[in-house]
């Protein structure tokens, strides 16, 4: 395949399909290191605080947070959709950008669709902790009952927001587990431990690798990346319409449909970014997670990030045209009302700091890149914080103007969440291989370093056409 | 089966194994299979597979989930318990195109998966008939079935052809 002589090599050290297999094996089947064990430990702490929080909000009811009559929604939903937005990271990844053939996504897909379904459970967690009453959760399922049958609501989006997050996680899974069948599969194959051994071959399903075996391979990722790119899409767009389609000011307005899903594809990839940089150091994975990889992420960043700040302007700019007082009320209160701090940490956070990136140093920069994921995360969760609770704690009457805190319970929910999204990410990177092993076997002889680039020393040309 | 006697050769570069195969091939030898570490384009061609017909699974799979959701929602609203919301009408086909949506994304995703793991015969716990532990790794194998009409000259004849294609190591085994 035609490979311009433009594109950076994104496999370094002349690496044969051998040394592939070895470098991103090493990390599974070395014993764990102690800061693994350290980390793991933490993190599981964390979790484990995090759900004794849940325990007791589920034993005394949701007065244990900070909501009021005014302000219904608040740390819970922030933390939710923030979570479902780190999400979409992962399914555009391996999704969009293998129907756009990029090459970089081989070398972060693995972690990043893992990354994708740990944080849908950690969003998942906030809407039925929500309902105060979780045992009856399967309320929100359509079955037949004895009361009637009285069916959900079709028209309403908050189901059709059950069904979109349901069908996300189901289908981001069997995206993941399709691909790491054949790595478990490699896995199995070098170990010489009898136990690991076993333990592979069951969760490798007996992979073989044949001729046809990859033929329906490469079919079916095909399909589930057709399939999963308007899925991506339609999440994050029915999360919005939880919003759109209410009557609050600051709420229903047309643009969040585009607005949400440029602002979680935004913090998907902050995400990303935080998690790869740690992994490629602590893993010696440098040659496989380049710097050509981190400036591709960092120019998406630039894209949604632009698109976020243009979207946060027309909202001020729509809300002024429209001559609705109460939609103009809502903005001013926005960014000069008492959460005012919350709006401009948002706007530096997200619109600012990103574009920093159109300068190519700052773009190749590790460490300045790192600190910058960690804003965008911080600067995503304060917008839907912005979203949600600026909008609802001064409502059409002033007499319940009211203001929102949350509680000790709900600060460790959310820290409890990312313990726990730490903790299961830190284990997958101890039994799997980080990196789609497969899939960047299959570009070394486009996008390995002997062949292209400065280094080459095998020219395209060489080789016969196929 | 259980004793399965092959006669195999292992290559160590794809661009070798594809020619070899169709060398193989001309030479009139029955090829059994291909082992690689990673999807190998053009080999299919090469071996003269047919075309998998997954996605065409998929497609139908995917229509029942459109229809489950329409029929079910419309009977539901309109039939067996019509609610009114805000004196819209029962039948609010807008609205439930996104649920309508999901689950044909649902339906095509998880039945394409399972029509994957059958054909392959891919289950947890299935043992796998590995011809050589390398082949996950590193090395491409290209296989032939042996039987015991199998004669020593017809044996010889392949471990000739594999040799000059290119095949790195030979070896015969019994699965």
């Amino acid at each position: 395949m035609f490979v311009s002589p433009l594109r950076e090599p994104l496999i370094q050290g002349h690496k044969t399909y051998k040394q592939i297999s070895d470098d991103i094996c090493a990390p599974v089947e070395a014993a764990p290191s102690k800061a693994w064990m350290i980390a793991v430990t933490l993190s599981g702490l964390l979790a484990l605080t995090g759900f004794t929080m849940i325990g007791i909000t589920i034993t005394y009811g949701i007065g244990m947070w900070g909501l009021n009559k005014t302000v219904g929604w608040a740390w819970d939903i922030t933390n939710f959709v923030w979570w479902i937005g780190i999400g979409h990271a992962g399914t555009l990844i391996s999704a969009i950008l293998l129907l756009f053939r990029q090459k970089w996504r081989t070398g972060v897909n693995r972690s990043a669709e893992a990354m994708t379904i740990f944080a849908v459970i950690c969003a998942g967690l906030f809407p039925i902790i929500h309902m105060g009453r979780v045992w009856l959760a399967f309320f929100i399922f359509p079955y037949p009952n004895t009361r009637g049958p009285v069916w959900v609501n079709f028209n309403s989006p908050l189901l059709w927001d059950v069904f979109a997050i349901s069908t996300y996680f189901t289908v981001s899974l069997v995206f993941w587990y399709t691909g790491l069948i054949p790595d478990l599969a490699l896995v199995r194959d070098r170990t010489t431990s009898a136990f690991k051994k076993r333990m592979y071959n069951i969760f490798s399903f007996g992979w073989k690798g044949t001729a046809k075996n990859w033929q329906r391979f490469e079919s079916i990722s095909l399909v589930l990346a057709g399939l999963s790119t308007p899925l991506v899409l339609s999440v994050h767009t029915i999360v919005s319409f939880d919003f759109a389609t209410s009557v609050i000011p600051g709420w229903h307005t047309t643009i969040f449909p585009p607005y949400f899903v440029a602002g979680a594809i935004f913090s998907g990839f902050a995400m990303v970014l935080t998690l790869m940089l740690v992994v490629r150091r602590v893993f010696n994975l440098q040659e496989y997670i380049t710097l050509a990889h981190i400036e591709s992420m960092n120019k998406v960043i630039i894209l949604t990030g632009s698109i976020v700040g243009v979207a946060y302007i027309t909202e001020l700019f729509t809300a002024w045209y429209s001559g609705n007082q109460y939609e103009q009320y809502a903005f001013l209160n926005r960014s000069t009302g008492p959460y005012w701090w919350s709006y401009w940490g948002m706007m530096t956070c997200n619109v600012v700091s990103p574009q920093l990136f159109w300068i190519k140093k700052l773009r190749r920069n590790i460490v300045f890149t790192f600190f910058m994921s960690i804003f965008i995360n911080v600067g995503m969760w304060f917008e839907r914080f912005v979203i949600i609770v600026t909008s609802t704690h001064r409502d059409f009457i002033p007499s319940s103007w009211t203001m929102y805190y949350p509680t000790i319970v709900e600060i460790f929910i959310y820290l409890g969440t990312i313990g726990f999204f730490m903790t299961l990410f830190l284990i997958f990177a101890k039994v799997a291989p980080v990196i789609a092993v497969a899939e960047v076997k299959s570009i070394l002889k486009t996008s390995g370093d002997q062949y292209t680039g400065p280094d080459a020393i095998h020219h395209n040309d060489d080789h016969h056409k196929h | 089966m259980a004793n399965k006697k092959i006669i195999y050769g292992l290559y160590d570069d794809e661009v070798i194994l594809i020619d070899a195969v169709k060398k193989v091939r001309a030479e009139g030898l029955k090829i059994h299979d291909c082992y690689t570490p990673f999807p190998v384009h053009g080999l299919d061609d090469a071996m003269g597979l047919r075309m998998t017909r997954l996605h065409s699974a998929g497609f139908i799979f995917g229509a029942t989930g459109t229809l489950t959701a329409l029929t079910f929602i419309l009977w539901v609203t309109t039939n067996n318990y019509p609610i009114n919301y805000g004196g819209k009408p029962y039948l609010s086909l807008p609205a439930w195109i996104p649920i309508t949506f999901e689950l044909t994304v649902l339906f095509a995703s998880v039945g394409m998966f399972l029509t994957y793991l059958y054909l392959n015969r891919l289950a947890p716990g299935v043992k796998a008939e590995i011809v050589d532990e390398r082949t996950t790794s590193h090395l491409f194998a290209m296989t032939f079935e042996l039987d015991e009409h199998t004669s020593d000259s017809k044996k010889e004849e392949i471990r000739k052809v594999l040799a000059a294609s290119g095949a790195v190591e030979i070896h015969e085994k019994e699965l």
